[in-house]
């Protein structure tokens, strides 16, 4: 199908855009697209202007600052995907990356894109969620930041308000017998996560001194696996210990919340996450360097 | 070169056109002042219609005009059914190319606009204003046959299309009651959504000054669209042009003549301009054809050391809201004569009901019934085997066919052409070394893995057909092939086909056929094919038929322009033509080959005419109408390894290997190639592929986002063999192979999964195998849920 009629304006800076988003009421910002254009082909929205931000400079990269790694909101999944700091520094998210969609979805789609658009079946929010990410989100007035845990309000929904713009997201470096990783069960037909378990450990002494661990695909918004972390808190991680904790994620997963659809049903979802989260554990546990 | 040719695997001469973006499809082609339709589907699957409000649209912007039912009523007639079945007490439903009163699937067409530009036309779609009036839907075959359920086409009773029956053979009943044991399934073959790479697209140009009408269309068979079309536009056929340009891909879905494609003519016709329609991939998922949806309720009779008695079925086959163009003859013709299989069968019997609901028509899909009768025979042969604790190959070979080369009856009443069925088993189980893939699956289970082996063993019916069959089963047209061979002064070649290839690679097997036969290159082969107007009639490109029709067509049309060489070659050689030899391209008196006649000297001279011998025509060239005297029946036996993850119910395809014998290969890298689409396409629907309906109508798999096709990295490398058995009756002992795949690969992968959940105690799960469904009938075996 085709797009319905929308003006279209270029922004050069952080700035411009968030001007031009406060004097076109109903515009969004593109970046890369590639949830967006599909959006407007569906006509399942109709934006008077598209504030395209893509060619701004300054919010896209990686690089890292003070114990932490800070990812440009412009930076696309291959990007994320191939990089080294990011490889050795928080496993997870470039492993993630590396499994949305095809080729060409991770050579333009953005890590902004992909988390301000929260799609529940998204990768990314849940690795976000699970290794401790930061938000930077500027606006007219300045910039602010946000955690992950208030950052995905719920399905489709951020802390980024309409005039607004996310810049930054940042995460803390990975520390030393800490390991982590994605673990996906994707659909199909459209590659997004039916299930996505991120986990990351640190093995200290032998045992588990902190565990991390969220899911996505199956629920609105990313949710933290606490009864999955606490099972596994100073445990030696053998594949007993991991089986067993990951059997407790149900107890994270409200029944009323968990989403289904005509390929997998909300009952099967809960009922075989523990699998992912399972080798999400393995995986995050076989890294702890 | 030249006759060596013919059975090497030189490359595709399509491909660097397809490849390079080069090629030109019917959307590329644009016509000075065209304009463009956009079409309004309803969005109901049931529904009357109270009033159109078209007045919005018609104002806005750029937009030329809009029609409704009330505008093409009496200028486009219903879109025709063509597979009239006999004996089935068949009614045919009005498929008015607009709707007037009643939508009857999401996606029947309500409204045509046409704008100046495609972007208007859409715009102003959404400017419509239309009165529904919800009427309850129903989408299940079976359901729909049932007493209380709702009535698409009020003067058809009960939803019911036909009712056609094959018995064969001994007493079935009595097959049955004498039988030491029984075998019984319930399958439910879904509903599949063709996705060619291509949409549908028409373009439809009108000259009122000549009453001409040439029309661009994704068609498979343009000669039949052009037929249809003068019937239904009232454009006389003479006047009527049809072209295939590039036409990617259609597996069946470009069999049907559309309404979408008669009003992109109505418009053109009535606006005196060019118009282009080209589909949505929305609009490709809700009104191009689907395939399949059968109910089946099958069951075998059998001695207690496995030989087979009887096989009974009853079958629901959904049709969607209106009987498409060659839609009846799938699910009987093309599936109840195929139930005998590779086996011999004593008795056979089978009803089949065909039935309208509110879902998007059925046409001919990959396979087109064939898969659909392979799966129920294949999985009646595994549950037997099962029953009997025999190993399903042994099962297999107990009631094979034997060897035979020249003619084998079978109870439904088709003469198989020639088979060698436990052949091509034996192949197979050699060369996936099965014995050692059986001692694998017994360690793994140890350990707790589930590894299933799933044999297929197929036989299908190709190359449709001879003509009077065709008319003895309905089929409103002929089934022959016809094709030109003319030869240019130069000594190149041009070859015009009836046919009308779409990917299947004919432009280069074609003059491989060419150079075996006459000894030229195939370089300088030239294979025109798609325009009514520079080929010969001819029936289309479906069914397997292209090759083994339209070659056997092209072969003989090669043997006479050899004959009429000899003639001439003799003349100038001043030797009579009894005393005249043929070798590669050379005409030569016996035993002095070093002084000859190239068949490019013979064409230089046939063109120029000043030596001809007497009574001679001028030219080099030929004409031949091939009627079959009988289909052909390729054949062969796949293996699917696959290990189910039982905790998440995963199913990995590790491993396939296939045997086919498709008689002598042309070129055999296409022949894997066509074999390797086939399997992926017959996998599509055992693991992922599902066209899904909600209860009102509402299709839920209507994106690529939803609906599951096959992806390279889930697949294994496929491994290829065949075994070559020529038909007796080909002139060139070919048979078809475009289907093969499909039709053995579903239920081989099926198999295999059963097999690798038996210790689990599961015995059946509905298709496609998604992790979900095999979870849980795990569950469900173990007394989990
Ligand atoms: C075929 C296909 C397969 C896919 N598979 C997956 C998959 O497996 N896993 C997965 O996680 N994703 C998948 N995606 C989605 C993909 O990751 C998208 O790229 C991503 O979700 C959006 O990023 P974008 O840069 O393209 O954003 P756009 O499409 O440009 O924008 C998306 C939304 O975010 C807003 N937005 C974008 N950038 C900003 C910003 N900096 N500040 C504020 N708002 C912003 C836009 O206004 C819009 O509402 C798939 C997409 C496609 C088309």
């Amino acid at each position: 199908m085709f797009a319905p009629q929308f003006d279209y304006y270029r922004a050069s800076s952080v700035a411009e855009a968030a001007a031009l988003l406060e004097q076109h009421p109903d515009s969004k910002v593109l970046a890369g697209g590639h949830s967006l254009i599909p959006v407007l082909k569906l006509r399942l929205a109709a934006p008077s202007a598209l504030i395209d931000i893509g060619r701004i400079d300054g919010i896209r990269g990686i690089s890292e600052e003070a114990g932490r790694i800070v990812i440009g909101a412009l930076t696309t999944h291959a990007e994320i995907a191939a990089s080294a700091t990011l490889q050795s520094g928080a496993t997870a998210l470039s492993e993630a990356a590396g499994m949305i969609g095809d080729p060409a979805v991770r050579n333009r789609g953005t890590i902004g894109g992909n988390v301000a658009h929260a799609d529940p079946a998204s990768d990314l929010p849940a690795v976000l969620r699970c290794l401790g990410a930061e938000f930077s989100i500027a606006g007219s007035s300045g910039t602010r930041t946000v955690d992950a845990a208030d950052f995905f309000e719920g399905l489709m929904t951020t802390a980024v308000e309409e005039h607004e713009i996310l810049t930054a997201i940042s995460l803390p470096s990975g520390s030393s017998g800490q390991g982590s990783a994605y673990a996906k069960f994707s659909h199909p037909a459209s590659r997004y996560a039916v299930i996505g378990a991120a986990a990351s450990v640190t093995v200290a002494d032998g045992v588990c001194s902190a565990a991390s661990v969220a899911l996505g695909g199956l629920v609105p918004a990313p949710v933290r696996a606490a009864a999955v972390e606490d099972a596994l808190a100073g445990k030696a991680l053998s594949a007993g210990a991991i089986a067993d904790a990951a059997r407790c994620v149900g107890d994270s997963l409200d029944d009323d919340e968990v989403l289904g659809d005509v390929y997998a049903s909300a009952e099967y979802r809960s009922a075989v996450a523990h699998v992912w989260v399972g080798r999400a554990l393995t995986a995050a546990a076989a890294r702890c360097g | 070169m030249s006759a060596s040719t013919f059975g090497s695997g030189i490359r595709r001469r399509e491909d660097p056109r397809l490849i390079t973006g080069s090629a030109s499809y019917t959307d590329d082609i644009t016509l000075p002042g065209t304009l463009h339709a956009a079409l309004l589907r309803s969005p109901y699957a049931h529904a009357r219609i109270n009033g159109i409000d078209t007045s919005q649209a018609a104002a806005a912007q750029g937009v030329v005009a809009v029609y409704t039912s009330a505008d093409t009523e009496g200028e486009i007639a219903p879109s025709p059914c063509a597979w009239l079945l006999p004996d089935s007490g068949l009614t045919i439903a009005d498929y008015h190319c607009v709707a007037k009163d009643t939508v009857r699937y999401v996606g029947d067409i309500v409204a045509v606009v046409v704008a100046e530009t495609r972007h208007e036309a859409y715009d102003a779609l959404d400017l419509i204003e239309v009165d529904y009036e919800p009427l309850d839907a129903v989408v299940e075959p079976k359901k729909a046959a049932a007493d209380g359920a709702p009535q698409l086409h009020g003067e058809i009773a009960g939803n019911q299309a036909f009712h056609w029956t094959v018995t064969g053979g001994g007493d079935i009943d009595e097959a049955f009651s004498e039988a030491d044991v029984v075998v019984k399934e319930t399958i439910i073959q879904q509903r599949l959504i063709p996705n060619a790479m291509e949409p549908r697209a028409t373009l439809a140009s009108y000259t009122a000054a000549t009453g001409e009408l040439t029309v661009w269309n994704t068609t498979q068979n343009p000669h039949i669209l052009r037929f249809l079309s003068s019937l239904v536009i009232g454009v006389p056929e003479d006047r009527l042009r049809v072209i295939a340009p590039e036409v990617g891909g259609g597996f069946g879905s470009k069999i049907a003549a559309y309404p979408a494609d008669f009003i992109t003519m109505f418009c053109s016709k009535k606006l005196g301009a060019p118009v282009k329609w080209v589909e949505s991939r929305s609009e490709n998922y809700q009104a191009t054809t689907h395939g399949r949806d059968h109910v089946q309720e099958i069951e075998l009779a059998a001695t207690a050391d496995g030989k087979i008695k009887g096989l009974r079925a009853t079958v629901w086959a959904g049709m969607g809201a209106y009987l498409s163009t060659a839609a009846p003859g799938i699910p009987t013709i093309l599936h109840g004569l195929m139930l005998s299989g590779v086996y011999d069968i004593p008795a056979i019997h089978e009803d089949v009901y065909g039935l309208y609901t509110n879902t998007t028509p059925v046409e001919a899909y990959r396979g087109a019934g064939r898969p659909e009768a392979t799966f129920m025979v294949e999985r009646l042969v595994d549950l037997l085997a099962a029953k009997l604790g025999l190993d399903p190959a042994e099962v297999r070979r107990r009631n094979f066919i034997p060897k035979f080369d020249n003619g084998h009856d079978v109870v439904t009443g088709l003469t198989y052409d020639s088979g060698n069925y436990d052949g091509a088993l034996s192949k197979l189980l050699a060369e996936s070394d099965y014995q050692q893939l059986r001692a694998e699956q017994a360690e793994a289970r140890k350990s707790g893995r589930y590894i299933g082996l799933g044999l297929s063993t197929y036989v299908e019916i190709c190359g449709l057909g001879p003509s009077q069959v065709a008319g003895a089963i309905g089929f409103q047209g002929g089934l022959w092939e016809s094709a030109i061979v003319r030869f240019h002064p130069s000594g190149k070649v041009h070859v015009m086909i009836g046919a009308s290839p779409h990917g299947q690679g004919e432009e280069t097997t074609f003059a491989q056929i060419i150079a075996g036969e006459l000894g030229v290159s195939p370089d300088d082969v030239k294979v025109i094919h798609g325009d009514t107007d520079n080929t010969p009639m001819g029936w289309g490109t479906y069914g397997s038929r292209t090759t083994a029709v339209g070659g056997a067509a092209l072969a003989l049309a090669a043997r006479k322009i050899r004959d009429k060489a000899k003639v001439i070659a003799a003349h100038l050689l001043e030797a009579a033509v009894e005393d005249m030899d043929y070798d590669d391209g050379k005409f030569f008196v016996k035993g002095s080959p070093d002084s000859s006649k190239t068949i490019q000297d013979i064409a230089l001279m046939a063109n120029v005419a000043w030596n001809m011998p007497e009574g001679v025509e001028a030219g080099l060239e030929a004409t031949t109408f091939y009627d079959p005297p009988n289909f052909v029946f390729p054949y062969g036996a796949h293996l699917a390894v696959v290990e189910v993850d039982a905790e998440s119910g995963n199913v990995e395809l590790k491993r396939y290997v296939a045997v086919d014998d498709c008689g002598p290969q042309i070129n055999p890298v296409i022949v894997e190639g066509q074999v390797h689409g086939g399997i992926v396409q017959g996998i599509g629907q055992a693991l992922w592929e599902e066209g899904v309906y909600d209860d009102d109508g509402q299709l839920l798999t209507g994106t690529m986002l939803d609906y599951a096709l096959p992806r390279a990295d889930r697949l294994p490398d496929i491994e290829v063999h065949s075994t070559v058995t020529p038909s007796p009756h080909h002139p060139l002992g070919v048979k078809g192979i475009g289907e093969a795949g499909t039709i053995a690969s579903t239920a081989a992968v099926y198999n295999a999964v059963i097999d690798a959940l038996a210790p689990l105690g599961v015995e059946a799960v509905n298709m496609p195998l998604t992790p979900e469904r095999v979870w849980r009938s795990i569950q469900a075996a173990q007394g989990r849920n």
